[in-house]
């Protein structure tokens, strides 16, 4: 594991937009019958989900957020060192998004831009990208974009990952102060990379016809070589071989016991996971806020978007704070640090 | 060694009806009520129960309860 540990550096704002689009799981008859329905919906603690148009992207839900977290925070544009921006669903596949949400936003031309391409742990990531920019004398804030729109690339007709994902773009604003240290863990398997995938699409399979033929496994799931698939028992087995493990290690690290910790944000997979995470951690279930329920997995950009629709009026004790991610590369990681000074805005829709 | 009817009572406890006369040479897929949420709980329960993580691959290539059982016994021996 990479131990990154850093002082003087935090979170000083938070926004997030989601579509205005809601997709309720009990609608999903279509797709499998009511009493399967009510059992997912039960297990994986998901109700409803916000899905993006056609026409609108990561970036563009990502864009109104940073804009959003600007303007609450009278932030001048010209005080923005880097952008960093997260998403396995970019613009285009080249060039990055990053210099595009620079221009958009007004950022200077001074602005250092880049894409990171990560799913699930993208947000502790960047996050740690972020506070090792903002560590720099030059720099003074980063703009840490979060987005994803993974109802692109899930099937329709997918079983398994239609009931999971929603979409949503977040902003955070990551400077120097008295934000006291923060402590990451940061890790990969890349022996895994199948678990989780897009097969086609990119240079190894390139697009072409029989990668967007629609295909029906055993279970009655039909998907093409481009949708997004996943092996859920993989993923479980792998999360509950490191999740719980990296956590610990950065409470060690930090020298907090599990019982001083005040908030655990986890990733917001699926509420079966995290909340055997949470109890083979023994922390109290009132520590671990979740969004997922109105909102679903939003893959990198459910950390965020839980910080402002969980903690905007709730959890006050915020001091000691761990925020970990885990999911396709394998990659996963965690971060305890201070959300004190962590200003939200109210969530906002496109 | 684990307990074997211990053991079986946690695998039941797995389904939202416990199946009845459940034993070690049960074929637990044609139980009624299986599904893939059920093989998540028999995971999690196992590394909750005796603190064996299961792989995918030993999930999915298991058919008997006793499957199950025998691999959560040779770990706990190791």
């Amino acid at each position: 594991m990479a131990i990154i540990k850093t002082n003087g550096i935090g979170i000083s704002a938070v926004s997030a937009c989601v579509p205005s689009k809601v997709e309720r799981n009990c609608d999903l008859e279509y797709l499998m019958p009511r009493s399967e329905i009510d059992k997912i919906i039960n297990t994986i603690g998901i109700e409803e989900k916000r899905l993006a148009d056609d026409k609108v992207c990561s970036s563009d839900l990502c864009f109104a957020a940073a804009k959003k977290l600007l303007y609450d925070n009278e932030i001048e544009p010209e005080s923005i060192g880097a952008l960093i921006f997260v998403s396995q669903t970019p613009d285009y596949r080249q060039p990055a998004t990053a210099p595009i949400l620079q221009h958009r936003l007004g950022l200077p031309k001074t602005t250092l831009a880049f894409d990171v391409n990560l799913a699930c742990s993208g947000f502790v990531y960047g996050l740690s990208i972020a506070y090792s920019f903002a560590s720099q004398a030059g720099i003074d804030r980063v703009l840490l974009l979060v987005g994803e729109t993974m109802s692109k690339i899930v099937s329709r007709y997918d079983k398994v990952n239609t009931p999971l994902f929603g979409d949503a773009g977040t902003a955070t604003l990551i400077e120097k102060g008295d934000f006291g240290n923060a402590v990451f863990s940061l890790n990969s398997d890349g022996s895994g990379y199948e678990v989780m995938m897009v097969p086609y699409g990119g240079f190894r399979n390139p697009s072409c016809e029989e990668g967007l033929k629609l295909v029906e496994d055993a279970a009655g799931n039909r998907r093409s070589e481009e949708h997004f698939r996943m092996n859920g028992m993989d993923v479980f087995n792998f999360g509950m071989r490191v999740e719980p493990k990296d956590i610990g290690c950065v409470l060690s690290e930090s020298g907090v016991s599990i019982d001083n910790l005040d908030l655990l944000i986890f990733h917001q997979a699926n509420k079966f996971m995290t909340d055997f995470y949470t109890k083979r951690l023994k922390l109290s279930p009132e520590k671990t806020p979740y969004s997922l329920r109105y909102f679903g997995n939003t893959s990198s950009a459910s950390i965020p978007l839980t910080i402002v629709s969980e903690l905007k009026n709730s959890y006050p004790n915020r001091e000691r704070v761990v925020l970990s991610g885990f999911g396709a590369g394998l990659s996963w990681g965690s971060v305890l640090l201070d959300l004190r000074q962590c200003r939200i805005s109210d969530l906002i829709e496109y | 060694m684990v307990d074997e009817k211990q053991f079986l009572q946690n695998f039941a406890d797995q389904f939202d009806d416990e199946p009845e006369g459940l034993s070690l040479e049960t074929l637990f897929r044609d139980i009624d009520g299986w599904s893939s949420i059920v093989a998540l709980s028999i995971m999690a329960m196992c590394a909750e129960e005796y603190d064996v993580i299961l792989s995918a691959n030993e999930m999915e290539n298991a058919n008997r309860v006793s499957d199950i059982y025998n691999i959560v016994n040779e770990r706990i021996e190791q």
